[in-house]
This record gives structure tokens, sequence and C-alpha cells, in this order.
């Protein structure tokens, strides 16, 4: 499957399993709010330009709004991610030349401890960042709620998103750096 | 000239970050004052589809209570059926006026109620939304109540054609004016976020007679929409005080409504209301 097909069924299925399943779930707690929808940016492929992760990003964001009925909301986060994350990833991927490298960033391109970084601090940004905008729109903001709802929502989001690592072990098919 | 292109090519990607997040800002903004977003009337078509389809699927796990509720809400009707009541026996009393109407005042239909399907409804977020199939063209519009088969459910917000969109109660931007059934005492319900059980009515007094248990209805003083008079909003659970200086309680109110299991829902058409703001807009406002 090309990638371009693939990730556009992601995009379809990440809006849906949010929208449908992760927001029909009971609430365990205010702060508890499971996110996972913003997955789909972190598993963006690493041979597009940063201005088209932005763009692609952005309209992601904006699908997600129209299901959860606060357009702008989740748009401004998704789009700081992808911002952010060619930073990270400069950062964070072996610099040696190796031989193979893969199409997207997963626990085997990266290796554990570099990607659960990746995808913490990504998240870290995407919720603190998200929770900030709800609460300034809200504007019922304390202090308290802030760190709340960003640590609970951030440790809950990470559960999910290693549990879909486990779940679907994305085949990371590498090309070889020649071709 | 030249320099300036140069710059701007160089941080091009800054950019586009700046101005993407200008735009998301933007639609957050404008939608928080009006709840009016681009293309939010296509939008809200397309997610109401997808939600109808979702909803059928989940309807059906839903079907039990959905029918409980239903049988629940016809007792209360039948309750209020006249032929339910027995007249006092007027063969044994002398009546000076047998008319109990007034039929000379001809009085009209204010509220008109269109039932309509519950398609999409969260009760996890901040602000919560509830999708209706029921649009424009079935006759809704931004602004109209809307009731459930328990209680108060919310406001129309967005009305596209087939469908609309519904700022339910559990919305912090929800302030519905609300009264104690016993003394008519008035206050506003708000949400806090927190619990999709329980709401909050403020602006009660401390004079007021308040005990755990009474029921409290939308009122009759309309500011921002207007519920028929006399729906359940819910009951008292709990009533605090401010704190020892304020004047007013704090009540804790559980929900008539369980938004959990919520099917079906009336849009309320107010006759008046049109009127009633158009004379409100005339007056000034101090």
């Amino acid at each position: 499957m090309s990638s371009l097909v693939k990730n556009i069924i992601r995009f379809v299925l990440f809006i849906l399993v949010q929208a449908f399943v992760l927001d029909k779930v009971p609430q365990l707690h205010q702060y508890v709010k499971p996110w996972l929808y913003f997955l789909f940016v972190l598993w963006l492929p690493f041979n597009l330009s940063r201005i088209s992760i932005m763009i692609i990003a952005f309209m992601f964001g904006l699908c997600m709004d129209y299901f959860s009925g606060w357009p702008g909301l989740h748009a401004a986060p998704c789009v700081l991610i992808a911002y952010v994350r060619p930073f990270l990833l400069n950062v964070l991927l072996p610099q040696e030349k190796t031989e193979f490298s893969y199409a997207e960033p997963s626990i085997k391109s990266l290796g554990f401890a570099p990607y659960s970084v990746y995808v913490l601090i990504l998240t870290f940004l995407h919720h603190a960042y998200l929770v900030l905008l709800e609460a300034l729109s809200l504007q019922s903001g304390e202090f308290l709620y802030f760190i709340g709802k960003v640590t609970a929502a951030t440790a809950i989001s990470m559960l999910l998103i290693y549990l879909s690592e486990l779940l679907f072990q994305r085949k990371a098919r590498y090309r070889t750096n020649a071709a | 000239m030249r320099n300036i292109i140069l710059f701007i090519r160089r941080f091009f990607t800054f950019f586009m970050f700046l101005v993407l997040q200008g735009i998301s800002w933007a639609i957050l903004v404008k939608y928080s004052k009006s709840h009016q977003a681009v293309f939010a009337e296509a939008a809200n078509e397309v997610t109401g589809k997808v939600s109808k389809q979702y909803n059928t699927v989940e309807y059906y796990f839903e079907l039990k209570k959905t029918n409980e509720q239903l049988v629940a809400e016809i007792k209360r009707l039948y309750d209020e059926r006249r032929s339910s009541f027995e007249g006092a026996d007027s063969s044994t009393q002398v009546k000076l006026d047998s008319m109990l109407r007034d039929s000379t005042h001809k009085g009209f239909r204010r509220f008109t109620y269109l039932p309509a399907k519950v398609v999409n409804n969260s009760v996890t977020n901040e602000n919560n939304y509830i999708t209706l199939y029921r649009g424009r063209l079935q006759g809704v519009h931004p602004d109209m109540a809307v009731v459930g088969p328990d209680g108060i459910v919310g406001r129309v917000i967005l009305a596209s054609d087939n469908y609309s969109r519904v700022m339910s109660l559990l919305n912090h931007k929800s302030n519905v004016n609300a009264m104690l059934k016993k003394g008519y005492v008035s206050g506003i319900v708000e949400w806090d976020g927190k619990d999709p059980s329980y709401v909050t009515l403020r602006n009660i007094p401390k004079s007021a007679d308040v005990k755990r248990g009474d029921t409290v209805l939308t009122s009759n003083i309309s500011e921002q929409l207007s519920y028929p008079p006399g729906i359940m909003v819910g009951t008292v659970t709990n009533v605090a005080a401010d704190n020892a200086a304020s004047n007013f309680f704090t009540i804790r109110v559980k929900t008539s409504t369980n938004f959990y299991s919520l099917q079906y829902a009336y849009v309320v058409q107010d006759a008046s209301w049109a009127e009633q703001k158009k004379l409100e807009a005339q007056t000034p406002k101090n």
C-alpha cells in the first residue's frame, strides 16, 4: 500500500476513533480525557516537507474540530506539534550514517527510548496548548486545573499510544538510502 | 526589498506556522463569540450524516432505556389529561358561573414541540454539543430551546439544512434561568465541567427556603432563550452558602435529563419570542 493511501486511511480512522470511541467513553474524572487523534501527526512520514506537514496537520485538526463542535480548538495544537516535530526528529534520529532509513517515526526507526521522548514531548506540548486554549476561551482558568488536566491527559495518552503501538505493529518497511 | 524577500524565504516555515496559528485563533475567537465558523453549515451537514450512521448502531443498544423514558413521559402526560380528574360534584353545589374558561378571550398556542432524533451527543468535553436530525428545512432556527423527555437539554446554536447543532446544558456557556418550585425563587443554572449529572444553581438568596430534594424548574424569565416555563431542570442535592459574606446559596442540582442515554429531544418553537426580542431591542438598555 502506498504511503499516500495509508495516510488517508489513517486520517479518517483516527478522527472516527477519537470522535466515536474515545469521546464516548464515560469519564473517570474531569482531568482524565483520552486524546489519541494527534498520533496521526506523529506518524506522518519523514519525507514530507515542513510546510506540507503543517498544512496536513491543520486540515486534520480542523476536521477533528468540526466533529467535536468547537472549531479552532484542535487545529492550533496540531499545527504546533507539526511545527516542532522536525526539530525534535533532527535531535533524536540516529546521527551515524546507517545503511537503512525508515519511512516514518516508530519504535523501530528511532529506538525505544528516543521514540518515547519524541512522543512524550509532543503529547505534552499538544495537551498543554489545548488545555490552555480551552481555559482561555472558557475564562475559568485555575492553575491546579491546568496542571492536573495536562498531566493526567498526557499519562492516559501515553498509555493509549503504547497500546496502539503494541496492537498495530506497523510494518517498518525500510528503504536503502541509495535508492 | 530584496532583503525582505530573502528574510521571508529564509523563515518561510516559521511564517507559515504563524499564519496557520493565526487562522486557528481567528476561527476559535469568532466561534466563541458568535458560534459561527467558516464552513460550519457544510461541515455540520457532513458530520451530521456520519453521526447518523453511527447512531443507527448506538441507538440499538439504548432502545430499552429509550422505551422506558418514553413510557414514563406518556404516563406523565396521561396524568395531566383532563379525563384523569373528577370534577366537583355539581349537583350538590350551586355554581354562579359554570364557564371554567374565558372563551371570550381567544388564547393562542405559544409553544410548539418538534420531535427530533438525537444523532450525536457528547458528555465528556468541557463544552458539550448535541446534533439533532432536524434542521432548517424542518423549521429549526438558532436560539430555539431543546427539551428532552425528562427535562431541559439545551439550545440550538446552528442549523444546517437537515441537521442542527445544540449547545448542551453541559456547556460552560449555557446559562439557563431557573426557579425553585417552592416559592418561585429565580436563579441561574450553570455547568462547571466536572460531572455530567450535576449542574450548579446560583443567585438564590439565603432567604429562600431550600432543602435537599426540592425541584428546580425553568423560570418564566427568559433572557437568553425561551424555555417553556415549568419544565423540569433537576432536583436539589446539596445546599451550600457561597461564603459567610455572600447573600446567595450555591446549590448543586442533579439534572433530571440523563445525558448518557438521550435519544429523542423536542425543539421548542416559541410564537411570541420574536415579538419579545423586538420589544426588548427597542427599549434602551439602562
